[in-house]
């Protein structure tokens, strides 16, 4: 089965709170969030107030390009819950901007079996009740 | 007193219930079973134990994750105690210990009994339970990043790091595979060991995938069963029933970042620098190691804590455990001696340390290690979790 094909009501979503409220909702416009230190431009995920580089308080949502590479990936082959796909794929993915930034994700767009180590992905976002999902696909070959 | 707290401190005996894949008697009851036993073979009687200690604590979830706590217990045996903690943000499993470690060395307490209850059994057994995900409630915490993504079990979380461990070492499944064989066949020398009857490679290869390249046998199992062992001041240690197992060195630390997604190295886990504080604490070395008893929620984790104590070198593991003849009961370096979590059942880090304690103490029978084994390297893990300890007998 194609991973796109997973319901969306099946997900579980999580309490967002002041900080983490930009990476789950920006998906509206489109836009990943990741917050960025105003002083030094160094990104901070999971969000935090705090730049630890610079240790400036000032830090802000940055919707960056949406482009990373896979860190790593696993293919699920247990139906933990009715209704989930039999096969599907768990990945944390690095965006582009900053190496250690890692987004925990499912790779869609693509078969399982064609997903590899840092292969390049870009965000698209799934909407669930009042939060937008961020989940990656693979960038097609221009 | 020695600079470093732990070497004052001794495991002075151990206990364990009946382990099963569904209790006839309630967690408490086996929390009980475990503690009595200990403090028998401690010689100790109840007006002894002036510390309790746990991880997590009480997580009244229905998960069966950690069913009992330091208050349960305590009021069941009517303890007086003159410290106590149960808490789950600690250096994985064995906190508890080094919280214990820190109260004898405050002059809090001079027994403590320590102990960790499962009863994921028989939670499993009435509804979907895991310590990951529930489904249909918003997560908070540090798994609410996975939340969404159909994270609903260790195994696929886990199975990120794993998959980045196989490619960066190239380990092949038929190597992987020896840490669960090896598992099985000492299982099949422990009465009290869950699965008892031999795997093959072959039997590990076809078994199934749960999530890549994760396979089934890779995967401790559920079970319904508590462990407790006494630690000891130094001093009283020396009074009582059986050599002191001296708690030689620890490694507690939190040099890394502590999160699931970011974690420094997620191929090494946050293992490296845990290991290397063990080591800093000890004029011991790797190859002073007679046994080790490696936390194997998942067979990955053994492997991982093989080259992170240095008995080999980093991604070395492969050929470390290749054909299974050093990690075998006859081997350079026993591993996981009773079976482990995998054919033994998940104690959660403190089978190992039972079983540490049993072969420490020539207990072992027909698994019992020849050549009279004194130093043993004992460990926890998953992710940004890693705890160490370095167990010597007097």
């Amino acid at each position: 089965m194609d991973e796109g094909e997973i319901t969306a009501p099946l997900r579980t979503l999580p309490v967002v709170d002041y900080d983490s409220e930009a990476f789950w909702t920006w998906g509206r416009e489109g836009k990943l969030a990741i917050y960025r230190c105003d002083e030094c431009a160094y990104f901070i995920h999971p969000p935090v107030p705090f730049c630890p580089k610079c240790e400036c308080r000032n830090v802000s949502p940055h919707a960056v390009s949406g482009r990373g590479r896979v860190v790593t990936f696993t293919v699920n082959h247990k139906q933990w819950v009715d209704g989930l796909p039999e096969h599907y794929t768990l990945a944390l993915v690095a965006i582009d901007e900053q190496d250690d930034v890692r987004i925990p994700c499912n790779i869609i767009g693509c078969d399982a079996e064609d997903i590899t180590f840092d292969m390049p992905v870009e965000v698209c976002f799934e909407q669930v009740e009042d939060l937008w999902v961020p989940l990656f696909r693979p960038i097609a070959h221009s | 007193m020695n600079k470093f707290a732990e070497k004052n401190t001794a495991i002075t005996g151990i206990g364990m219930s009946e382990i099963s894949r569904g209790a006839t008697k309630s967690a408490l009851a086996l929390t009980v079973d475990a503690s009595l036993e200990a403090m028998s073979d401690a010689g100790l009687s109840r007006s002894d134990i002036d510390g309790i200690a746990t991880w997590p604590g009480e997580r009244a979830d229905g998960s069966g994750f950690s069913a009992v706590g330091c208050a349960a217990l305590q009021d069941a045996l009517r303890l007086e105690v003159g410290w106590y903690a149960g808490g789950g943000e600690a250096p994985g499993q064995y906190g508890a210990v080094f919280n214990a470690i820190g109260a004898i060395a405050a002059g809090l307490c001079r027994n403590v009994l320590i102990f960790r209850t499962m009863y994921e059994a028989t939670a499993r057994k009435k509804a979907f339970a895991n310590s990951l995900l529930k489904t249909g409630v918003r997560q908070a915490g540090p798994f609410s990043w996975y939340a969404p993504y159909y994270t609903y079990a260790a195994a696929l979380q886990q199975a990120l790091y794993f998959n980045l461990y196989v490619h960066k070492s190239g380990i092949r499944p038929d190597q992987v595979g020896q840490i669960a064989v090896n598992q099985r066949r000492n299982a099949g020398l422990n009465p009290n060991a869950i699965y008892q009857s031999p795997i093959t490679i072959d039997d590990y290869l076809a078994s199934p995938i749960i999530a890549s390249p994760l396979h089934l046998y890779d995967c401790d199992v559920p079970i319904d069963g508590a462990a407790a062992i006494i630690v000891s001041r130094m001093d009283v240690a020396r009074n009582l029933k059986n050599p002191p197992i001296r708690i030689e060195a620890i490694g507690s630390s939190m040099r890394y970042r502590n999160s699931w997604t970011q974690l420094d190295a997620l191929e090494t886990q946050a293992q490296p620098k845990v290991a290397e504080m063990m080591w800093s604490r000890t004029d011991l070395k790797a190859a002073n190691v007679d046994i080790a008893q490696l936390y194997d929620g998942f067979s990955f984790h053994t492997i991982n804590w093989l080259e992170n104590f240095g008995f080999c070198e980093r991604y070395g593991a492969k050929d470390f455990i290749e054909g299974g003849k050093r990690i075998a009961l006859e081997g350079e370096l026993p591993v996981n001696t009773g079976g482990g979590a995998l054919s033994g059942g998940r104690l959660h880090a403190y089978g190992a340390v039972h079983e540490a304690c049993t072969q420490l103490w020539g207990r072992g029978g027909g698994r019992q290690v020849k050549g009279d084994p004194q130093v043993c390297a004992t460990s926890t893990s998953g992710g940004p979790l890693a705890g160490a300890m370095l167990l010597v007998r007097d």
